[in-house]
């Protein structure tokens, strides 16, 4: 191994990712504020002709925040994160370099592919896996080098224990590689049957199977999407920007074992009340309420790593950033298992609670971790100081005003929505017709629509910050240690 | 064998793995405590790989104690 006397750390793969996070962020959360405001007012549908409806941009919207913002905000964060706690650069390795670059560029070729294909509307209309088998292929094949770029660091490392982060990030690896795998295992109808186009596909699986098969990996990619990664994330980023150590480093492998075994049963209480086996949406039901233990078991070691340190909530937003993700992580990880209970399950099901249970986990948790672990990133990657703490501020309350309104209007309109359509009159008639729900229910999709475009808003802030960091800032003499320095 | 025997098989088989994980899970609880208490290892001291992660800083743990000495003194 090489002397470490020449050397730092690399961060050109690190710093492409986040240009991507960034941009995949604006264009997600774009796409998402404007079917938002669709759905408030239809109109808006017709504006862009096939290109602009409802039906295109959804995946458009679900798939550019979960595949495009996350994962490159993952990708982002593992060049950086991976190298420190491992202390072993990237530049260290030609190799490793290479297949960096190389991920980097065929991710976004198929990000590319991604964007156009369902915009013309070519998908296979699994949620979440809407694409079609030439692109899963690439996806695979850049999932590979993601790997390759994970246990080739690895392989190289100086220090001999994998931090608890690396640990997440490996189980990020797998279980997508297994779920994704396993999910989109599909027929090309043209070369089999001759039926369709070259690229359309129709799923291995069939009927109430295919529906079991696609909610283990659905649910199981909030697993490895939204909470194994950006557990991975506030591990490192927490402790590091407030200088505090883990409260507890056994707690957080316990919690790793905890949740590795228990999500991957969970996914059946999507299917309640469906035509699958009742014994795999009790098992669904019963596995979602055992998931708070080790969910809690990271959130709680996070809030308690601030143990008499909370007098940094006020001096630094960063750290703010990293809590209230926590504290989201806590309320949504409590709202999906009290769902996933057959009995509110019959009440909540399909109707807008669900939505407003998502936004709460991947605004506040996943978004909030993800911006605030590029925030701490930036002055490191660019030796310049953050651009301007007042924006950071700014944009802080700003998104979490965003968030407050879109999951209690959300909240309201779903529990109003399911009481209405179960509500019967004296006859055992259904007392309301389906448009007297979307007549109560507008001013809530209306304040959803606002607070889902205060957090887009809050997207932009975060762009031109970093965007200046990197070309404007003051720069930095030596790296600081623990608290990101922001003028 | 008929199906029904195959059901029965699964489901034994599906308790019998949740038991035998969850008698692991617990042990590994104790192996953890266990260890730390009686200063077999500690645990906690991991949590500064992240703290003290320049290239320079001092490793928690070496991977090759013999490759790593010198590079410690170069340092």
């Amino acid at each position: 191994m090489q002397s470490s006397n020449a050397i730092n750390y690399d961060y050109t793969i690190a710093k492409c990712f986040t240009v991507a996070t960034i941009v995949l962020g604006i264009v997600g959360m774009l796409v998402g504020v404007i079917i938002a405001f669709q759905l408030a007012f239809p109109e808006l549908s017709n504006l862009a002709g096939e290109y602009g409806t409802f039906g295109r941009l959804r995946p458009l919207h679900t798939d550019a925040v979960a595949f495009g913002f996350t994962a490159s905000g993952i990708f982002a964060t593992w060049y950086y994160v991976g190298q420190r706690v491992l202390k072993v650069s990237m530049a260290e390795s030609k190799f490793l370099m290479f297949i960096g670059r190389l991920h980097f560029w065929i991710y976004i070729l198929t990000v590319a592919a991604v964007v156009v294909s369902l915009l013309m509307g070519i998908t296979t209309s699994k949620e979440y896996a809407e694409f079609e088998w030439p692109i899963d292929i690439a996806i695979v094949v850049l999932w590979v080098l993601w790997g390759v770029s994970i246990f080739g660091l690895i392989g190289i490392r100086r220090e001999r224990v994998l931090y608890i982060s690396v640990w997440y990030y490996i189980a990020t690896f797998l279980g997508v590689a297994m779920l994704y795998l396993f999910n989109n295992m599909e027929v090309p109808t043209y070369f089999i049957a001759g039926m369709g186009k070259w690229y359309h596909s129709v799923s291995m699986y069939a009927g109430s199977n295919d529906a079991m098969v696609q909610w283990w990996y659905g649910h199981n990619a909030v697993a490895f999407v939204f909470t194994v990664p950006i557990i991975a994330m506030i591990y490192y980023f927490l402790p590091k920007e407030s200088g505090q150590p883990i409260f507890s480093y056994k707690l957080s492998l316990l919690s790793f074992w905890g949740l590795m075994f228990v999500y991957l049963w969970a996914g059946g209480h999507h299917l309640l009340y469906s035509t699958v086996p009742d014994w795999v949406q009790t098992m669904g039901s019963i596995f979602s309420i055992i998931l708070i233990l080790p969910s809690w078991g990271s959130a709680i070691n996070m809030l308690l790593t601030m143990k008499g340190e909370w007098g940094q909530l006020k001096e630094n937003p960063l750290v703010k950033f990293y809590v209230l993700a926590s504290t989201f992580y806590m309320l949504s990880t409590l709202e999906g298992p009290i769902q996933a209970i057959k009995s509110v399950n019959a009440l909540a099901h399909f109707t807008d609670w669900i939505p407003g249970h998502v936004h709460d986990g991947t605004l506040g948790w996943v978004g909030f971790m993800i911006i605030g672990a590029i925030f701490h990133m930036a002055p490191r990657m660019f030796r310049r100081e953050i651009y301007s703490k007042k924006l950071v501020e700014a944009q802080f309350w700003l998104q979490t005003t965003g968030i407050v309104m879109y999951f209690t209007s959300m909240w309201i309109a779903g529990i109003t929505q399911g009481m209405m359509w179960r509500a019967t009159d004296q006859y055992g008639n259904l007392a309301y017709s389906f448009i007297d729900t979307v007549e109560v229910l507008h001013p809530y999709w209306t304040l959803r629509a606002v607070g889902g475009l205060f957090f887009l808003i809050g997207v932009f802030m975060w762009a031109y910050n970093i965007y200046k960091t990197a070309t404007s800032s003051r720069a930095i003499e030596k790296e600081p240690q623990y608290a990101s320095p922001m003028a | 064998m008929d199906m029904e025997l195959i059901r029965s098989l699964q489901g034994w088989g599906y308790v019998a793995m949740i038991f035998g994980l969850t008698i692991g899970f617990y042990a590994y609880i104790y192996h953890l405590y266990k260890s730390q208490r009686d200063g077999t290892k500690d645990y906690e001291k991991y949590s500064n790989m992240a703290l003290n992660d320049d290239l320079s800083d001092s490793l928690v743990e070496e991977k090759y104690p013999q490759d790593n000495k010198k590079d410690n003194e170069e340092r």
